[in-house]
Formats: C-alpha cells, structure tokens, sequence
C-alpha cells in the first residue's frame, strides 16, 4: 500500500527501532522483517532505509559494526544501544497513545452517523 | 558461466555510478552493495533468472538520485570537500601516506638546507650583509627539493636525475662564482631571473624525466597558479603566526625578533613551497581550481580598467610620463593579463565554440597591447639618452618578448572567433612559448652580469 510520505517519516525510526531490539540485524534484514510484519503491506524503498540507519548511528541510538557475513561478505551490523532503548521506549509510550485514540475513532467513524455525535459531547467534558 | 560474469559486470556498473554521488561514500555504497547482492540471491532462489533479479533489486532499492539526496541531507558536510590531511585518515592510501611523508620530508630538507651557510657564518636577516648572497640564491635552496619530489613521486629514471641536476649545480656554481658587487644591479637581476628560469625547468621533473609536452607543459601552467595561490594562503597564516609569536613574547619580555628572521622565517618559506606544490598535487583531481575562477572575475574588471584607461589618454592627449621604474610597471601589466589568458586558456574546454569571454579576452589583450605600444613610443624617443643599463635592458627584453606573445595571441584570438582556427592553436601557441621566457630568464640571470662586468 502507498502511505504518505509523512506518515512513513514518523514511524519509519521507531519500526527500525523496534527491530533492532529484537537483536542485531542489518540492511536487507530488517527490510525483509518489516514485510513480514506488515504482512507485506508496508513497501519501503529499500534505499532510503540507509540514510535513515546513519542518523540513528549518529545520534548514538544505535551502533554499527562491519563484520564477514555468512556468505563471506563483509556486512554491517546494527544493534540497539542504551539511549536507543530509552527512545524505543519513550516512543512506544507515545505511539500507543496515539494508535489506542485513533483505533477508537476508526470504530466510531466506521458508522458516522449517530456515533460521531455522541462522541463529541463527551470529548467536551 | 558467461551470465555470472555479467551479473557481476553489472553489479560493478551500478557500483561505478553510485560511487560518483558525491555524498555517499565508497564504505556507504559497500553496504547498498550488500543489500543489492542479498535482494538478488533472495529472488535467484526464488526462481528468477539473474537478469530479472538484478532488475528488481535495482528497482527496489530506489532513484540512486533521491537515495544520495537522502545521504547528502544526513551528511551535508560531505558536499564539502576534505582536504586528504584528516589524521584518522580512513581515506588515505598507503600512497597518500607516502607522499605526504615524502612532502614533509622535502620540506624540511629545504628549511635545513635555507640554514646551512649560517653555518658558515652568513646569516640571514634584513640588515644582513649576507642577504644578496640568500636573494641570489634562494631558488637554489627550495627549487632541488621540490623537483626531487616530482622526480620520486613520478618514478624519473636513472638519466632523468642526471639531466635535471644539471642546471642547478650549473647556475649555482656560475652564480656562487661571480664577483658581485655589494650593491650589484646584475645581481638583483640575478636573483629575480634565475628563480624564474630554474621553476621553468622543474617542469622537466614535473612530467616525470621528459621534455614536457604540451599537455604537461598546460598542468605545469595550471600547477603554477594554484600554486601560487596556496603559498599566499600559507604565507598569510604563517605571516599571522609570526606576529602572534612575537606579540606573545613581548607581552613576557622576551624579544623573538631575532629567532623568527633567522629561523622560522627563512626556514618556514621555503618549506611552505613544497607544502604548497604537495597540497596542489594532491587536490588536483579533489576540488575546483581557483585560478581560473579568480580569471573569470578579473579578466572584464582590467579590461574595463585598460579600456577607461585608452579613453583617458586619447580624450586627454596627456603623454604617458616616462620614470625609471614605469617600464617594469608596464612589464607587470603584461605579465598579468598573459597569466589572465593563460589561466582562461587552461580552464577552457578546446571543443567548446567561441563565446563572449573569448572576445572579451581578445579586447583585454587589445587594450594591454595598446596602452604598451603607447608605453614604448613615448620611450623610444629617450631610448638613447638613458643608455642601456641593465636593468633597463631586462625590462625592455621582457616588454618585448611579452609584447611578441600577445600580439600573435590576439591574432590567434581573432581568427579563432571568426572559426577560421582551433582553439587548440592558441594554447599551443603559448605552451610553445613557456621555453622563451626560460631561456630569456637563464640569459638575464646568468649573462648579464658577465655582459655587464657585475655592475
């Protein structure tokens, strides 16, 4: 499915994070997990998955290690570091805010009508 | 077997392309490379065929162009470049290495070599009864090392070190040999032409051991300027250096004064020459060339400068006032509107039409043409009641000689922008000619005292 440009930018760094906390992985890896995940609906460009790897490299959230892969390449690994997790975290807290209140309105919205009008009084209080 | 191989042809392909975006570097495209060959093995096994693997991948991985933006964004310092002096040097090769070792090593032979006839009592210093001696032979003290670097950095053969030795053990012991005068007027010719002659025939090293040909003759020109643009940067941070040195011990009550003329001063400059030839050597190939852009400002400012400059003397009808030193004044114009085509010419794409610069070019040389045929009319009628003295003799030999450069250039120009002639002509016209200013230089420098009994 396409999905907006800004929408892939706010979840793109907390879905990589999250990856990585269920270990070491690198490039073409956490492409492949976030298909699995995602039942294939989330199509990255693959590219733009690297540019996005060195900020969190930067920014200390995650540390990176060339080594031989299994096929004898050399390889770069990632793997989450303390800071990373404290972000992962925050932004766990943060994300699971926003998709319990939009779970809620999709519910409602799905039948507009009466339902988006009882809502809005109690939003009110 | 033949498909493997174009797998791997391509892969190094898209390789080559990728490494040419500027903000992505060779360890960056390592990486993308792992992912791409890791996508591929995954669709071969999959069942697809090496072809349609590739493509996917490709095509998966995204624009290269809106990928390197990406990166570009993350490292904007990229789109700077570095100069390859960083220490943790992960980009510098053994032969980087080699070279900058090669290059200090050079630099610091010059500087101890600037120190030796101290040794022998003469010292260096403004006051210096010894200072003609370090003026004549300065270019004897730097100019060997820097065309030893060339020579060990382009492998010269055996002979090659041989003939390049040749006119720098020559002029030195013809120069060194020579009777000057304490305030000899030979002798400051001296020193100004042989550095001239001698950086002209560091060119020999420069291609490596040969006569240099046209194409090498052009580098050494383009070598030449940025050189001289790196030495005055040094040259302004080592002279910022100086007066900070002094400052500070002053401030303790020491006087620095002494150990920065002798030392740091003679040593400094003539070391910064081969840091400087290094520098330009190694970012050649890196970074933009400077002279050529400085070229491209200046050439329209002096050409609206002659021209205003025609206007005046033909409105006002005032006869350009001869002195003594106006004919070196005039030299120094041609000289610099030589080294303003000069530049422009080793900027220039040959293949390219001509176009507006061309002309502009073609009226900068026009006016400088016009305002020294001015200069040297109003001198001819005193010709004869100076007399020639040396001095004058250099100046006037010079004016011609450049007079005689560009002259043929302008008609060179001329018919280039008519399309009669290739622009390849006028470069070779004024490669062809680097070996007259040499030989004139080593003339003046070497002949002139004798000619003129170390006046």
């Amino acid at each position: 499915m396409e999905i907006d440009k800004d929408l892939v930018a706010a979840y793109a760094t907390p879905l990589v994070l999250a990856i990585l906390s269920e270990g070491e992985s690198y490039g073409y890896a956490i492409i492949k997990r976030v298909g699995e995940l995602s039942g294939g609906e989330l199509q990255w460009t693959d590219g733009m998955l690297y540019p996005l790897l060195h900020r969190l490299e930067r920014s200390g959230l995650v540390e990176a290690s060339w080594r031989a892969s299994e096929s004898g390449r050399k390889r770069k690994y990632y793997r989450l570091t303390a800071a990373g997790r404290e972000q992962l975290e925050r932004q766990r807290r943060q994300w699971q805010v926003v998709t319990r209140t939009m779970k809620g309105i999709w519910c409602l919205a799905a039948d507009p009508t009466d339902q988006l009008a009882q809502l809005t009084p109690a939003g009110e209080k | 077997m033949t498909n493997r191989e174009t797998l791997e042809e391509k892969i190094s392909r898209w390789r080559h392309y990728l490494q040419r975006k500027q903000a992505i570097t060779p360890v960056d495209v390592d990486e993308l490379e792992d992912h791409l060959r890791s996508h591929i093995e995954n669709l071969l096994g999959a069942g697809l065929d090496e072809d349609e693997a590739f493509l996917v991948a490709v095509k998966r991985l995204g624009s290269l162009d809106e990928i390197s933006r990406e990166f570009a964004v993350e490292y904007s310092e990229r789109l700077w470049k570095q100069l390859v002096l960083s220490p943790e040097g992960d980009s510098a090769s053994p032969a980087d290495r080699r070279q900058a070792l090669l290059a200090m090593a050079m630099a610091l032979a010059a500087a101890l070599a600037m120190k030796i006839p101290a040794l022998f009592g003469l010292q260096f210093g403004e006051h210096s009864p010894a200072m003609p001696f370090y003026l004549r032979n300065l270019s004897l003290f730097v100019l060997p090392f820097m065309a030893t670097f060339f020579g060990l950095k382009r492998r010269m053969w055996g002979t090659g070190w041989l003939w390049l030795s040749l006119p720098f053990v020559v002029s030195g012991l013809i120069v060194n040999l020579m009777p000057f005068g304490a305030r000899s007027h030979t002798g400051m010719l001296t020193a100004i032409h042989l550095p001239i002659a001698l950086w002209l025939w560091a060119s020999y090293a420069y291609a490596g051991g040969r006569q240099p040909g046209h194409d090498q003759r052009m580098n050494y020109i383009r070598f030449s300027g940025e050189w001289f643009i790196y030495y005055t940067l040094i040259a302004l941070g080592g002279g910022l250096l100086m007066a900070l040195t002094q400052f500070l011990f002053e401030a303790v009550g020491l006087n620095a004064e002494r150990a920065l003329q002798e030392w740091v001063l003679p040593c400094g400059a003539a070391g910064a020459v081969i840091i400087a030839a290094w520098l330009v050597e190694q970012k050649q190939s890196v970074i933009e060339n400077m002279a050529p852009v400085l070229t491209r400002l200046f050439s329209p400012l002096f050409a609206a400068l002659l021209l205003v400059f025609v206007a005046a003397v033909v409105w006002t009808g005032n006869p350009i006032n001869i002195q003594r030193e106006v004919l070196i004044g005039f030299d120094l114009l041609l000289v610099l509107v030589l080294g303003l085509i000069l530049y422009s010419i080793s900027a220039r794409d040959p293949q390219a039409p001509p176009g507006h610069f061309d002309a502009l070019q073609l009226l900068l040389v026009v006016c400088a043409l016009v305002v020294d045929g001015l200069a040297l009319w109003a001198m001819a009628g005193r010709i004869s009641e100076f007399g020639f003295s040396p001095n004058k003799l250099a100046a006037l030999g010079l004016n011609l000689l450049l007079l005689t450069n560009l002259a043929w250039s302008a008609v060179l120009y001329a018919r280039f922008l008519a399309r009669r002639i290739p622009f390849i002509r006028l470069e070779r016209w004024q490669t062809g000619y680097l070996p007259v200013f040499a030989l004139w230089a080593a003339v003046v420098a070497i002949f002139f005292p004798i000619i003129f009994n170390y006046r």
